[in-house]
């Protein structure tokens, strides 16, 4: 009962790091960079929630699209102010930009909403605990679950079947061959931010509403895992993130479970390592054929 | 030749300079191309004929000088910008999406048209290509080499282009499959596209060509009908090895 317990909350916590994972994933397949300032839209993402559901009585549902709004137009404006310029730029200038990006969204954050920690407000998404004989099972952990399934899915046919995820695919493979078929790829890049970071916004509430502790450092450490478990699963592939990130997760609890609690992040990125020994590109990964 | 220089060029370039950094590549160029006609543009490795198609297409910005397609300057504009006015490149090296079928390059090719013209514009290159009706759901990677240069000229025709600029086509291949390629680039002219070719094979680029410019070092040496080229003592001895 307790391995079903602890595989249950690996899978929420890795459905978390899956959602987050994607944006680093379509971000990195996409504009080649890895916008390491992800993890503090997610954190943004939260406290715009927090506030909608704290301060304006918002109901839960307009809380989170509200979050998901200011999420989008912070991701374009990031994007557009920070890392458009430096299209040309070496990698390692933007790369620095985006750890510069991340400081900043910390301290502005630590301006507003202050250093103390908040507690998030339980919403629909905790409300409630199933039972399942003796295995107990709360309303967040299917809600997450379920989320990335639909997230999973609809971004998948995204990609396979619009015109907007066509083009996405083209800029991946061929940024050059992309703009001679006329794809505009400054927009599809812009359109690339937006969906992540409106990603971001949600995981951001899904974390909270498993770990209801809220401070301007919340969005740092679960980006990095989800930035490994995007390398996990093959940065750049879809399926990889999904796979990436709730491997991760089952791993982490997995491992604080039965071998040590302190070593649970270790353990994590132990296996990171010894996966790319075996298989530099992560496991859904391909080969990336350097262009002369 | 006199008859064209009444009519105004579909294409013209003027005066045109490219820099890579310090390097001055391309040193003040101008070349026209006329509504049906194949013009190309040949020389040695490096001479700057890539750049000069590059260029035009949007890909680079030039320092200095005019390009204008049917009278329209297309100054400043990138590439996305300039394929809905008519003019599209087939890069190359192809570069055709590789992880895509062929029906989804086909599709790509035809991004700023409506959604509606997809259908019929597919089925008008599939009876020009056949090869690649047969392909249709094939990852594109997967094709062969002659299958893909196919593949990237049909990407390239589904804008409908007024100018179809072919960079390298025969680059590659086999010499039967350059025979193809050529037959096909002949097959195009008949049914009235305009062609900009770049070639360093010299001999079957003026053998098709109605017109050629000769490109070293960044600047056109010499140009005229492509036929009388074929005879230049000079163009013969550097570039048709006789």
């Amino acid at each position: 009962m307790i391995f079903l317990d602890n595989l249950i909350n690996g899978l929420s916590l890795g459905s978390i790091y899956a959602i987050i994972a994607l944006g680093y994933t379509m971000v990195y397949g996409i504009a080649k960079m890895l916008n390491f300032a992800h993890g503090d839209v997610i954190m943004v993402g939260a406290y715009v929630a927090f506030c909608g559901l704290q301060y304006w009585g918002l109901p839960p549902v307009v809380a989170i699209l509200a979050s998901m709004a200011i999420c989008t137009v912070l991701g374009i404006t990031i994007e557009g102010l920070a890392y458009r310029p430096l299209r040309q730029a070496a990698s390692l200038a933007v790369l620095i930009t985006a750890i510069g990006m991340s400081y900043l969204l910390q301290n502005v954050a630590l301006m507003i909403w202050g250093a103390n920690p908040k507690s998030f407000p339980p919403t629909f998404i905790n409300s409630t605990t199933f039972r399942l004989g003796q295995l107990r099972v709360s309303s967040a952990t299917v809600i997450t679950i379920l989320a990335n399934i639909v997230i999973m899915v609809s971004l998948t046919l995204f990609t396979a079947k619009t015109k907007m995820g066509k083009a996405m695919r083209c800029v991946s493979e061929d940024r050059g061959a992309a703009e001679l078929m006329g794809i505009n790829v400054n927009r599809t890049i812009s359109v690339t931010f937006a969906i992540g970071s409106a990603l971001a916004a949600i995981a951001g509430v899904l974390l909270c509403s498993s770990y209801p502790i809220l401070q301007p450092t919340t969005g740092s450490m679960p980006g990095i895992k989800a930035f490994t478990a995007a390398v996990f699963g093959g940065i750049g592939s879809i399926p990889g993130a999904m796979l990436g990130g709730v491997l991760l997760g089952v791993i982490e609890i997995f491992g604080k479970a039965y071998i040590s609690t302190e070593l649970g992040d270790a353990i994590v990125f132990a296996v990171l390592i010894v996966v790319l020994l075996v298989k530099p590109t992560g496991l859904l990964g391909k080969p990336v054929r350097e262009k002369v | 030749m006199s008859e064209k220089e009444n009519k105004s060029p579909l294409l013209e370039v003027r005066d045109l300079h490219v820099f890579y950094g310090a390097i001055h590549a391309i040193k003040g160029i101008s070349l026209q191309v006329y509504d049906n006609e194949i013009v190309t543009l040949i020389g040695a490795n490096g001479a700057g004929k890539s750049t000069t198609l590059n260029t035009i297409a949007g890909l680079l910005k030039p320092r200095q000088g005019t390009i204008e397609l049917i009278g329209q300057s297309l100054g400043g504009l990138g590439a996305s910008r300039i394929v809905p006015k008519g003019l599209s490149l087939c890069p190359e090296g192809r570069r055709i999406f590789q992880q895509m079928t062929v029906r989804e390059n086909l599709e790509m090719g035809c991004y700023t048209r409506p959604n509606s013209e997809i259908a019929d514009s597919i089925a008008d290159v599939f009876e020009r290509f056949p090869r690649l009706k047969e392909r249709e759901k094939q990852i594109a990677g997967t094709l062969s080499g002659g299958e893909q240069q196919m593949l990237a000229m049909a990407r390239a025709l589904m804008s409908k282009p007024s100018i179809l600029m072919l960079d390298e086509p025969s680059m590659g291949l086999a010499p039967i499959l350059v025979e193809q390629i050529f037959g096909i680039i002949a097959e195009l002219h008949e049914a009235g596209t305009t062609i900009l070719l770049v070639e360093q094979n010299a001999q079957m680029a003026l053998h098709v060509a109605d017109r050629a410019y000769v490109m070293e070092t960044g600047k056109i040496t010499l140009q005229g009908p492509a036929e009388e080229l074929l005879h230049n003592e000079a163009v013969q001895k550097a570039y048709l090895g006789s």
